[in-house]
């Protein structure tokens, strides 16, 4: 008797269920969150976009600086991943400068070690695909994964367009907008909205994902176009709208760490707002409402 | 319940891990590195199809010419033979034109000075990312090629240039190159032997280069010396079309 009560355990308080993403102890349904398309296109930008943030540092390690205008001033670099070496040519040190202030990054920008060995690259071979500096595999990722990007976003953007899911679920609504400063005091204390309320999305995840959508991907794909010779001949105004070509080439860079810290925000909020519900949601389309199913 | 929250920690973690490790091997896989390079032919025909033959790179003006052009890839050839050209003034170079045409040519340097000349202000890409802009000055390819009449067959021109590849100076690997009929008849493809009004110098190409300005540099070929006209690239050199091709760059330089 006394062994059968050790063996039930303990319950587990409400707040910790959400926020290890279980299955709520009280009344809940499930309710169908993602339609397949937009699961489909979520996952194959996510390989994409991996694989064409570690593909382009890579090919950003055969120069590992930046410039503003259509050349490259050498000189005056708005961001370089250097590095020093000793009278043997040995590396000794890694440094990132920007605008002509100089940071002591060794290990990690400027120079990072392969096999124990401390070696001048820009970016370390961990965070580069392939592993070691090679700038014509690297092209060819790079290329490859930008095509799909771009099918899987005019797909992406066609549908969203026709079914409505962009004008239904995305546009902020004025109620949204009215709503918005009550929203980051929620979310900077760190209260997501549940019941539902989680059957939407909130004003801030539309205002992420459409910056995302309609601002970030048509950028960061024109600067990546400006940087080609033959583009440019054909289309004279890409260049122009950023200042240069070395300039596209920057804003590209920029775009591409944009995309990595609204990668870092999503993934910091999916696991703050249930991990497993929110990643169930996004493969099997279902997601756990707490409470009674009103419709 | 924690287990399966467990499971999806080790479930993202190996993801990941096997994600790389796969990326790695499939690097490796000819039927993969086969897709890539049908990519490169998507890419080449999307930009044919927005570019076309005749789009213009760029002219700049001569406030925007960069102080100092970086020089890139072969500095010097150093071989016996450029050592004696450079000491003649390079009196004796010749640029000859041969393959699938009608008029074989074998030009000197003179001979290039006579012709009409176009002077371009343009940006140089490299393909690891840096630009450079300056001015450089020779005649069109297309009037040399005119003048050796292509036969109909012809598809690409080759060049060939006086500037071994390995450190040993092995003639069997001498740089080369290779581009469209349509894009060595562009209006802007030249046999440069002027930068920046000086006469071009031997870290840039002397005596003569190619400019070909919707391309990026490893499509420009320095130290120029033949020009042949084929209509397949099969069984030249690494049979890419080029040195940095038969290192694993695309034929295709346009981005």
């Amino acid at each position: 008797m006394t062994a059968d009560i050790a063996r039930i355990p303990p319950p587990v308080p409400e707040g910790v269920r959400t926020a290890l993403g279980l299955t709520p102890s009280g009344p809940h349904y499930f309710f169908y969150r993602h339609r397949a398309w937009v699961r489909a296109a979520h996952w194959i930008n996510a390989l994409c976009l991996a694989i064409l943030l570690m593909s382009g540092l890579n090919i950003f390690n055969a120069h590992p600086a930046l410039y503003w205008g259509s050349g490259s001033n050498f000189d005056h670099p708005a961001l370089m991943l250097g590095a020093y070496a000793d009278e043997f040519g040995m590396t000794t040190q890694g440094v990132t400068v920007i605008g002509g202030h100089q940071f002591d990054t060794t290990g990690v920008l400027g120079a990072s070690r392969i096999d124990g060995q401390l070696v001048a690259r820009g970016f370390p071979s961990w965070a580069t695909l392939p592993g070691p500096n090679w700038l014509a595999m690297a092209r060819q990722w790079h290329f490859a994964f930008a095509w799909l990007l771009v099918f899987n976003a005019a797909l992406f953007v066609a549908y969203g367009l026709w079914s409505r899911h962009f004008a239904r679920d995305l546009a902020p609504t004025r109620r949204d907008i009215a709503h918005l400063p009550r929203e980051i005091a929620d979310h900077a204390r760190l209260k997501f909205p549940h019941g539902e309320s989680a059957k939407r999305y909130n004003v801030l995840q539309k205002l992420a994902y459409c910056l995302v959508i309609f601002v970030l991907g048509p950028l960061i794909v024109m600067t990546g176009l400006a940087m080609s010779p033959t583009m440019d001949s054909a289309f004279p105004i890409l260049p122009w709208l950023f200042g240069g070509r070395q300039s596209a080439r920057t804003i590209h860079f920029l775009c591409a760490f944009s995309f990595f810290g609204f990668f870092i925000v999503h993934i910091v909020m999916v696991m703050l707002s249930g991990s497993w519900n929110n990643l169930r949601s996004m493969i099997t389309g279902w997601y756990v409402i707490r409470g009674t199913r009103h419709d | 319940m924690i287990d399966r929250r467990t499971l999806l920690g080790r479930v993202l973690a190996g993801a990941s891990t096997t994600l790389l490790a796969g990326c790695y091997d499939l690097a490796e896989k000819p039927w993969f590195t086969g897709l890539l390079s049908q990519v490169e032919g998507l890419t080449r025909e999307a930009q044919h199809l927005f570019a076309g033959p005749h789009t213009l790179a760029k002219e700049f003006t001569k406030a925007d010419i960069a102080p100092v052009f970086r020089a890139n890839g072969t500095l010097d050839p150093g071989t016996p033979e450029y050592k004696a050209h450079e000491a003649s003034g390079f009196r004796d170079w010749r640029v000859t034109v041969s393959g699938l045409v009608d008029h074989p040519l074998s030009l000197s340097m003179d001979r290039i000075r006579a012709m009409p000349q176009r002077t371009q202000i343009t940006r140089h890409d490299c393909v690891e990312g840096w630009s450079c802009i300056g001015e450089w000055s020779g005649p069109q390819l297309a009037l040399i090629l005119a003048a050796a009449s292509p036969k109909a067959n012809a598809r690409y021109a080759m060049f060939y240039c006086a500037d071994p590849m390995t450190a040993e100076g092995d003639p069997t690997h001498m740089y080369y190159e290779s581009l469209e009929l349509s894009e060595a008849v562009h209006p802007q493809t030249i046999l440069a032997h002027r930068l920046n009004g000086k006469t071009l110098d031997v870290a840039h190409g002397a005596p003569v280069r190619l400019r070909a300005e919707r391309q990026l540099g490893y499509k420009q070929p320095k130290y120029l010396q033949r020009i042949v006209l084929v209509d397949s690239l099969d069984g030249i050199g690494g049979g890419k079309g080029g040195y940095w091709e038969d290192q694993g760059y695309t034929w295709y330089g346009g981005i």
